[in-house]
């Protein structure tokens, strides 16, 4: 095995290869921003005289249209691999992400509800209807997957992913047989679940970063205790450990953050599976910090991932589809590696 | 002796699944600083019995209580201070460390805001060193032999502090040798420190050489209970596993020692 990275060492990089990225992502695209303009940009909200002799538009650009997405895409991918993390421990399955328990496609149904109903006539905009119908739509499928889990009073980490696949199957069809209906208004239904954060505005913003922090929180509260989640449930039960509770506790606070980076951003696969992943091979699989690590790297993935698609790619590719393509490869070499390393996973 | 002198405490306990009873009108008393070797055949009942004595099954019928007061009243954290299970297969789904291992031991001590302090820690590295385990401290669990994973959940039910293990087939799948240096740093513990241990185990012959008072399950029910020397008997072994046995006073070990065989027209 590798040596392990120290915690602050590992920490203080991620987080200043992420202010970096942040910065150097707000200089890029159609309009190209040096990164001093950028700083300038940015420090001008606290303190106006450092905007001086800035163009009015590099502000505005910056502060208003650029910012917002970065921040978004950092916070979704921070977001999204906490989940994984706290998934993979409570599932005590390494290929469990913030998608198993069928919070994806409860959002896509609900999402390709609100498409079809617009054929059909409903009079939100758009832009409302799908965030509001993908975050009821995965809430109730999570919901969905608890109950039908919780005829098992332990709710065991078998029981719960059987329920996802089954609640996932059942909406897989019924999203079919939308987007049938949604007949010409396919492509719409199409391409967001393919995920994108184009439309992430300031008001994601206002929901998102309180989301991330009270989650992240909530997980970091219970970090201790989902290590020993790695020991069985017998185990953890006889070393004090609330196993049912613990469960319910985390699924539902991430499941809530999922559904809620879901509504803002569509589908987004793989950074909450490769993220926690990786630096649990290079960081030890402590949760203490390993959440700790999973917000900022996953955070760092998303965001350069965005950047890539909106700045350096001559056409806007979904991001999910993105993420997914050079996630999957990328992880597909991982998995060679460590079989070959000891032959197990 | 005081109710809440005595360790656990059931009367007429009884516990069914999907309506096949798994324990049938079990009383028993366990008293602290003595081991209690539980036997009986694949199916009696020793684990149900184990997870209803550390409080991971409740009993449909019947009273349990730990030191006079119902279990069902100890919150898991409380319990998890008092008493340790060591589990068959220890396992760790992920790479920790046998320190991380062993240190997960003291997580019912600590506050939920709270970390180890320097005591946790020296606990935790005199026991590695009491179960041989210190140099392993920094390899992961995962690439561990058999004989060290069990030795690394032995030292972490012992981190626990706990006043009564118990032992669910610890050593069965251990060679003699492993087998033998576990038990015999627990027995010491027994010994010197007052600690209680309630052991399901599989080999009459350790349970004559470790154990002070002896428990007979078959189908659930309680065949016999007792001082080892009074309740290891050829009559006994053969109503509980069906097999002829003899039993005899061992000159080289000073204990009691049993040959088994099945009889005939038995098979």
């Amino acid at each position: 095995m590798a040596a392990r990275l120290g915690f602050p060492w590992a920490a203080g990089a991620l987080l200043l290869l992420l202010l970096t990225a942040m910065l150097t992502a707000a200089g890029m695209g159609f309009m190209n921003i040096p990164v001093q303009s950028v700083a300038k940009a940015v420090g001008s909200r606290c303190f106006p005289s450092l905007g001086a002799g800035l163009d009015s538009a590099v502000v505005a650009v910056v502060l208003d249209v650029r910012l917002p997405r970065i921040v978004a895409a950092v916070l979704v991918g921070g977001m999204l691999a906490v989940c994984g993390t706290v998934f993979q421990a409570i599932l005590l399955n390494p290929l469990a992400d913030p998608y198993t328990l069928g919070v994806s496609s409860g959002a896509a149904f609900g999402a390709s509800l609100a498409i079809v109903l617009q054929v059909a006539g409903l009079a939100l905009p758009q832009s409302v209807s799908v965030p509001i119908f993908a975050f009821i739509g995965s809430i109730a499928a999570l919901m969905a997957v608890l109950t039908l889990a919780a005829g098992d009073r332990r709710l065991s980490s078998s029981s719960l992913i059987l329920s996802g696949v089954i609640v996932a199957a059942i909406l897989s069809a019924a999203i079919g047989f939308l987007k049938f209906l949604a007949d010409e208004q396919v492509s719409i239904i199409i391409f967001w679940l393919m995920g994108s954060l184009s439309s992430a505005s300031r008001q994601d913003l206002l929901l998102l970063a309180p989301a991330a922090a009270a989650g992240s929180a909530i997980c970091l509260l219970f970090s201790r205790d989902l290590n020993i989640m790695a020991a069985g449930e017998r185990a953890a039960a006889s070393l004090g450990v609330n196993t049912a509770r613990l469960r319910w506790t985390l699924l539902l606070t991430c499941s809530l953050m999922t559904a809620l980076c879901v509504a803002v951003s569509g589908i987004i696969g793989f950074v909450g599976l490769v993220a926690p992943h990786l630096l649990r091979h290079l960081a030890g699989p402590d949760n203490r910090r390993l959440i700790v690590l999973s917000f900022l790297g996953g955070g760092l993935l998303l965001l350069c991932a965005d950047t890539l698609t909106r700045a350096v790619l001559p056409a806007e590719v979904p991001i999910g589809v993105l993420t997914s393509l050079i996630g999957g490869p990328f992880f597909a070499c991982i998995f060679k590696r460590r079989q070959q390393d000891n032959g197990g996973f | 002796m005081a109710a809440s002198d005595l360790l656990w405490q059931l009367e007429d306990v009884s516990l069914a699944r999907s309506s096949r009873s798994v324990l049938d009108a079990i009383s028993l008393t366990i008293r602290p600083g003595r081991w209690c070797g539980i036997l009986g055949p694949n199916g009696s009942g020793k684990t149900t019995l184990l997870d209803l004595l550390c409080g991971l099954l409740e009993p449909d019928s019947g009273t349990l209580t730990y030191r006079g007061q119902p279990l069902r009243q100890w919150s898991r954290r409380q319990l998890a201070r008092r008493v340790a299970l060591v589990p068959q297969d220890f396992a760790l789904r992920f790479d920790f460390s046998v320190r991380e291992a062993v240190e997960m031991g003291r997580h019912p001590h600590l506050g939920r805001l709270a970390s180890m302090t320097a005591q946790d820690y020296a606990l935790a590295d005199a026991v590695m060193t009491e179960m041989g385990v210190a140099g392993l401290a920094e390899r992961p669990v995962t690439q561990l032999s058999g004989g060290e994973k069990q030795r690394v959940a032995a030292a972490r039910a012992l981190v626990q502090e706990p006043e009564a293990l118990l032992l669910d087939e610890a050593t069965s799948n251990l060679d003699i040798r492993h087998s033998l240096a576990i038990l015999s740093l627990l027995r010491r513990r027994v010994d010197e420190q007052g600690l209680t241990v309630v052991a399901a185990l599989h080999d009459l012959n350790l349970a004559g050489l470790f154990c002070d008072e002896l428990l007979f399950l078959k189908h659930g029910q309680v065949v016999c209970c007792g001082e080892t020397e009074a309740v290891l008997r050829p009559e006994v072994i053969h109503e509980v596993y069906g097999v002829q046995a003899q039993v005899r006073q061992d000159a080289f070990t000073g204990c009691l020692q049993v040959s088994c065989k099945m009889g005939n027209g038995e098979v």
